[in-house]
């Protein structure tokens, strides 16, 4: 005979709307652990899109994820050239601000070589960008779909293909368009700006051949740390590899945002904890008279002690399923990408377990200091 | 002796004291008691006579501070010792009878019963139908699905009796067992509880204000101040 399953199957109403109320703390518990890991996914999935071997960036600089990289555009030529290096290609990051259909829209503009790596994996809808000039391939994230046309800086793009889940560490949704056009973004100024610079005649300003890096893929045999040791001998220019650029965007740009997480993360679970207990120490006060009348008519301690265990537990496992199912049912409706692996819902159930055990320990206390005698009127 | 009248409890020089210095509390004061089988007993005392220390040390629930206690043949302390498990003594030996009935009320009728012999180690098909066989005993069977807050006090009452029954024990200590009941349910209960203590070779010390049921009770014993006057009233 179960009297954690009996005592909950008489008070349903009651445990189901505290398994709701811990199951909103376990679903903000799982949004941060899906915050997080999205963060991670989209910081890597910036770098790991081009499907580089190697990124030659500027000497002294973490790459352009890191910080400001700016390199000669013929970079790439001599890269090429490089014993081990199957192909090459010149890429340049920027933010940029654009508005579209009344709304501004934070872009994580790409620049690319057509037909050069660095440009977009796999078109989801559409199709790639085949012309020099004026095309752009977006996220769909942006909201913009094939046909839509958008203006950056002074020239309006025509969106001819969509890519998904390609956004950088801020949460920024990518645009790929041409190298040559985003080198024009990058040096045009806005038309007030340039009206000064008219007056003061020093004209319209050209663009600059730079790039923020060049990533080249390696023969199948060639060693990378050997490659990139080759580049490195060139003064002005640093060479990474691709496990290199990923433990720099994770150990410092992501970094941060990871301890604010983790330490978010820590609260609530401090809080779950705080609450799973008051809430098993109420029920147990709430029950010391028939835990007396238990105690009387001979019951061990241990079933004592497992009728409010397992109630805690059962109080734990289900709010957790509860704020599981939850949290997949909006995940998508988060302003950022929320990624939830298995293995972070059963860790937290893990969590949760000893929680709940550690938990349940107030309440066991209360219950095993019952003098029988309560039982027996005065 | 004849073994019909052997004693089930035998208390000799028993004490209680609650505190010490100024604040100590003489709730029983050098107690002498003999209930034999079949033998149903009162105790009658006004409140803080200690009537219901006096239940709770025979109960094995508070230990005397100087004494000696003996449950159906066994020792449960003398001056020196107290007997280990003594919840497994209540369990085997002693039938508890609330004021206020105090069933689990998350389990049934037939489940309050059930427990205290799976408790003991009894199969859960077993204890099940003991259980049962003892409530239609009771003639409350026909509720034996009922959960508790859906009792009459009688039935209720009757379903707390089966439960103090359900191991067969020798002793059964009742407090107050028809308080809640009107007089007329009080007379039955007692009745009943007089023949089951026939019938199971059975003793019963109960704790009364009811004077009412005063008649259906072998013996009465008086409580003041924690020590017992007279010693015992024989009831005609």
């Amino acid at each position: 005979m179960n009297l954690a399953y009996r005592d909950v199957r008489h008070n349903l109403f009651r445990f189901v709307l505290t398994c709701l109320g811990l199951s909103l703390l376990m679903a903000v518990v799982l949004a941060m652990i899906g915050i997080y890991n999205g963060l991670v996914a989209d910081a890597l999935n910036i770098v790991k899109a081009p499907q580089a071997d190697l990124w030659v960036v500027e000497s002294g600089t973490q790459g352009p994820f890191a910080e400001a990289s700016k390199i000669p555009g013929r970079t790439r030529d001599a890269v090429a050239r490089l014993h081990g290096v199957a192909e090459a290609g010149s890429i340049t990051y920027q933010t940029v601000e654009a508005r579209h259909a009344g709304e501004t829209l934070r872009l994580y503009v790409i620049g690319y070589e057509p037909g050069r790596p660095g440009g977009p994996q796999t078109i989801a809808e559409g199709r790639g960008i085949t012309q020099t000039h004026f095309e752009l391939v977006a996220d769909r994230q942006t909201g913009l779909v094939v046909g839509d046309r958008i203006r950056l800086g002074r020239n309006s793009f025509a969106v001819v293909g969509l890519v998904e889940d390609t956004m950088n560490s801020g949460g920024d949704p990518a645009a790929f368009i041409t190298l040559p056009d985003a080198q024009t973004l990058q040096s045009q100024l806005a038309p007030p700006a340039q009206r000064v610079q008219t007056a003061r005649g020093a004209g319209l300003l050209k663009s600059a051949d730079t790039v923020a890096a060049v990533i080249a893929r390696l023969e199948p045999a060639a060693d990378p740390l050997g490659v990139a040791t080759t580049v490195r001998q060139w003064k002005h220019l640093g060479a990474l590899t691709q496990a290199e650029q990923e433990a720099i965007l994770i150990g410092s740009v992501v970094d941060r945002a990871k301890r604010q997480i983790g330490l978010f993360l820590g609260i609530l679970l401090t809080v779950s904890a705080v609450v799973i207990a008051l809430i098993i120490y109420t029920m147990t006060m709430e029950k010391l008279k028939q835990i007396a009348t238990l105690k009387l008519i001979g019951a061990p301690d241990r079933t004592i002690v497992s009728l409010i265990v397992q109630q805690s537990l059962a109080l734990g496992m289900v709010g957790w399923s509860f704020g599981l199912i939850l949290i997949l049912l909006v995940k998508d409706y988060f302003p950022r990408r929320v990624v939830l692996e298995p293995v972070n819902a059963a860790a937290l159930g893990g969590i949760i377990i000893v929680v709940c055990i550690v938990a349940s320990g107030l309440g066991v206390r209360a219950a095993l200091k019952v003098d029988p005698a309560t039982a027996i009127g005065g | 002796m004849d073994d019909a009248r052997q004693p089930l409890i035998e208390i000799a020089g028993v004490s209680k004291h609650f505190g010490e210095g100024e604040a100590r509390v003489d709730a029983l004061r050098d107690i002498d008691l003999t209930v034999r089988r079949g033998e149903v007993v009162a105790l009658l005392g006004p409140s803080g006579s200690g009537k219901t220390t006096l239940l709770n040390v025979i109960g094995c629930i508070i230990a005397p501070t100087v004494g000696r206690v003996t449950l159906d043949g066994e020792l449960v302390y003398d001056n020196r010792a107290l007997r280990g498990d003594l919840r497994r003594l209540r369990l085997d030996k002693i039938g508890f009878i609330f004021q206020f009935h105090n069933l689990l009320p998350f389990l049934n009728a037939r489940d309050n019963v059930a427990l205290v012999l799976t408790l003991a180690g009894r199969s859960s098909v077993e204890a099940q139908e003991r259980a049962v066989e003892l409530l239609d005993y009771l003639e409350v069977g026909h509720r034996k699905d009922a959960m508790p807050a859906l009792l009459s006090g009688g039935e209720a009452q009757r379903v707390a009796i089966a439960r103090a029954l359900a191991n067969s024990p020798r002793i059964i200590l009742a407090d107050e067992p028809t308080a809640a009941l009107d007089s007329k349910r009080a007379g039955i209960v007692m009745d009943l509880l007089r023949k089951l203590a026939a019938e199971q070779d059975a003793c019963i010390v109960a704790v009364t204000h009811d004077e009412k049921i005063y008649d259906r009770f072998d013996r009465l014993f008086h409580l003041r101040d924690g020590v017992l006057e007279d010693q015992e009233e024989e009831v005609s």
